[in-house]
């Protein structure tokens, strides 16, 4: 593109099926930078 | 919706519910601000999505109808959905009537253009063009009203060029996306949980008097205690018996200052180490300490057993004295700068925090945290004071312009050590673009009064610790278990969309919707919002993705 230059290629709508496991720990680390327990295992 | 900012020379453009970030230039910057801001457009787009993409135009009518069900009559919406999103001339007008947001005037032009209520309630009434439109960005009526709007200050083509890219990210899920979660996150919010995680308050009493300190020098609205080993071994129990299939626990030992009941600390962690393998559980345990005993046997048995330690620090010598004093009023900043710099490289700079505190009296922060880099730390948090207005350190609403000042002076200083190869972590920019979490963490909070409480030392069980000491949260105890379900229920709907100011915020996805804790002390209500400290977040928001921004420049 000659205008837009994207940073970020993951989306929020594709964690809606695949994700809500329930295994992240608490935050307060922030919910922005929080790892995701099942992609972690992955 | 699409969050626009410029900061430090980059043009930001955050696609809010997909959470994509583009930087763009000033033609697609300013063609997305016209999108953004200008109703007046609404008719020719939706018009010309209706000649141009009948398909699109059907969807977005059917349910477009749908969800204005409340606004447009019973009888009307059926016939926009059985009809392919078609309202009569005269039943277009009874929509506009209906939601009371077109005027007059609007109405009849809306209906005529784009002939369908469903798109007349939502582009009109929302003031957005394009928000929930199937509309192409790249069509002849967009591109002609865009051009229209800026009047030649940019080459005809250049604002063409710009439209089909905003198009093919639109198409792509990535501009312009629509909130969806709604639903997705009230289900959610009806699953059984789990405690995760414990925040053991294993002294109310402590060695310092710092000034801010919520839990009045450790004491929490009440009296000076210690917890016993069997209150604590009663609190693991607990979180071992209520925490189901979960294998990965976390236990924060908290005070007040965990260190003056440092024997009962170690016991527990023995006691809960010997039943890890019994029950398949793993602890995870964490520490929050001033500094002021730490000693090479602390340091020792933390660095073998402790996940992450905080270390407690404001910065600058006549900062972090001027709030963080003895009880008699002596520095303590000599005390603990050593030990902490010895406890970071024996943890190799990694799995720790130097966590300070900034205040009315240090609005110039920037300098609190870049001494902490300088000192060596490469973990930093430096955070807002939260505490009543009425207190001479609080933080005003007339401060805030400094403050944003000084988290655009610390990012662009963040950005220029990580080039030249010194950089530091600061927690509050610290954003995950390609990971994170899903969107049902994103949006449903932080886990406080469902999975994750605090215990006093004599076994009570509340939300967190910053509820502590106020009865009406009290929500059981260890032995007996939590009894209050009706603060559990509350809890566990506790998230944005019970929020109506973080409906229509950008940093919803990166905040949860703030802190219940801060929002109860300053509403009255979990479910309201401190507004200095949505300030303070969507500025960091925006400073962090600058700072994504910058180092993606090279």
């Amino acid at each position: 593109m000659k205008h837009i230059k994207t940073l970020n290629t993951k989306s929020l709508q594709s964690t809606v099926k695949k994700g809500g496991c329930g295994e992240c720990q608490t935050s307060c680390c922030t919910v922005g930078n929080q790892v995701c327990e099942q992609e972690k295992k992955n | 919706m699409v969050h626009l900012f410029k900061n430090n020379g980059y043009n930001i453009a955050l696609d809010v519910c997909s959470s994509a970030v583009h930087v763009v230039d000033d033609v697609v910057y300013d063609v997305l601000e016209v999108l953004n801001d200008l109703p007046g457009l609404c008719s020719a787009a939706a018009g010309t999505a209706g000649a141009d993409h009948p398909a699109s135009a059907e969807a977005s009518c059917t349910s477009g109808c749908a969800e204005n069900a409340g606004k447009c009559s019973a009888a009307e919406a059926p016939d926009c959905a059985e009809s392919t999103g078609k309202c009569s001339a005269a039943e277009a007008p009874d929509c506009a009537e209906s939601t009371g947001k077109c005027s007059a005037v609007e109405a009849p032009d809306c209906a005529e253009n784009a002939g369908d209520c469903g798109t007349l309630a939502d582009s009109c009434g929302s003031g957005s063009i394009v928000q929930g439109v199937q509309t192409r960005l790249d069509s002849e009526a967009v591109v002609s009203q865009v051009q229209a709007v800026l009047n030649g200050k940019y080459a005809g083509e250049e604002i063409r060029t710009a439209c089909e890219e905003c198009e093919e990210l639109r198409a792509a899920g990535m501009l312009y996306t629509e909130d969806a979660y709604r639903p997705a996150i009230e289900e959610f919010a009806q699953r059984q949980t789990v405690v995760k995680a414990l925040c053991i308050h294993i002294a109310h009493d402590c060695n310092l008097a710092c000034r801010y300190c919520f839990a009045e020098e450790g004491e929490y609205h009440g009296r000076r205690a210690m917890m016993s080993a069997e209150v604590g071994k009663q609190a693991l129990d607990f979180l071992v018996a209520n925490s189901g299939n979960r294998r990965n626990l976390e236990v924060d030992f908290f005070g007040g200052e965990p260190t003056l009941n440092w024997p009962v600390v170690k016991e527990l962690v023995e006691y809960g180490r010997s039943i890890e393998e019994a029950h398949n559980k793993n602890f995870r345990f964490t520490l929050t300490t001033n500094g002021v005993l730490l000693n090479d046997e602390i340091m020792e048995f933390c660095n073998r057993e402790m996940g992450n330690v905080v270390l407690s620090i404001d910065g600058r010598p006549e900062t972090n004295n001027r709030m963080r004093p003895f009880r008699g009023g002596q520095s303590s900043y000599g005390l603990i700068v050593p030990k902490f710099q010895k406890f970071a490289e024996l943890r190799h700079q990694n799995n720790y925090y130097v966590r300070g505190t900034f205040t009315h009296y240090n609005l110039d922060f920037a300098a609190d945290v870049l001494h902490l880099a300088d000192l060596g730390f490469k973990q930093i948090s430096v955070e807002p004071v939260v505490a009543p207005p009425e207190m001479d350190y609080a933080i005003r609403e007339e401060d805030l312009p400094v403050i944003m000042e000084q988290y655009d002076i610390l990012a662009q200083e963040i950005i220029r050590r990580e080039k030249e190869g010194r950089g530091f972590n600061f927690f509050h920019f610290m954003i995950d673009l390609e990971g994170g979490p899903c969107v049902y963490k994103r949006l449903s909070g932080c886990g406080s009064g469902t999975e994750y409480l605090a215990v006093t030392p004599w076994g009570d069980l509340y939300p967190c610790h910053q509820f502590v000491g106020i009865d009406e949260f009290c929500m059981g105890n260890v032995t007996e278990g939590v009894k209050r379900e009706d603060l559990v229920l509350k809890f566990k709907h506790c998230n944005v969309y019970a929020k109506p100011e973080c409906a229509s915020c950008f940093s919803r996805f990166f905040c949860s919707g703030g802190c219940a804790a801060n929002a109860h002390h300053f509403t009255g209500d979990i479910n309201g919002n401190y507004e200095i400290g949505c300030a303070m977040q969507k500025k960091r928001v925006e400073c962090a993705l600058m700072i994504k921004a910058a180092l993606a420049d090279g």
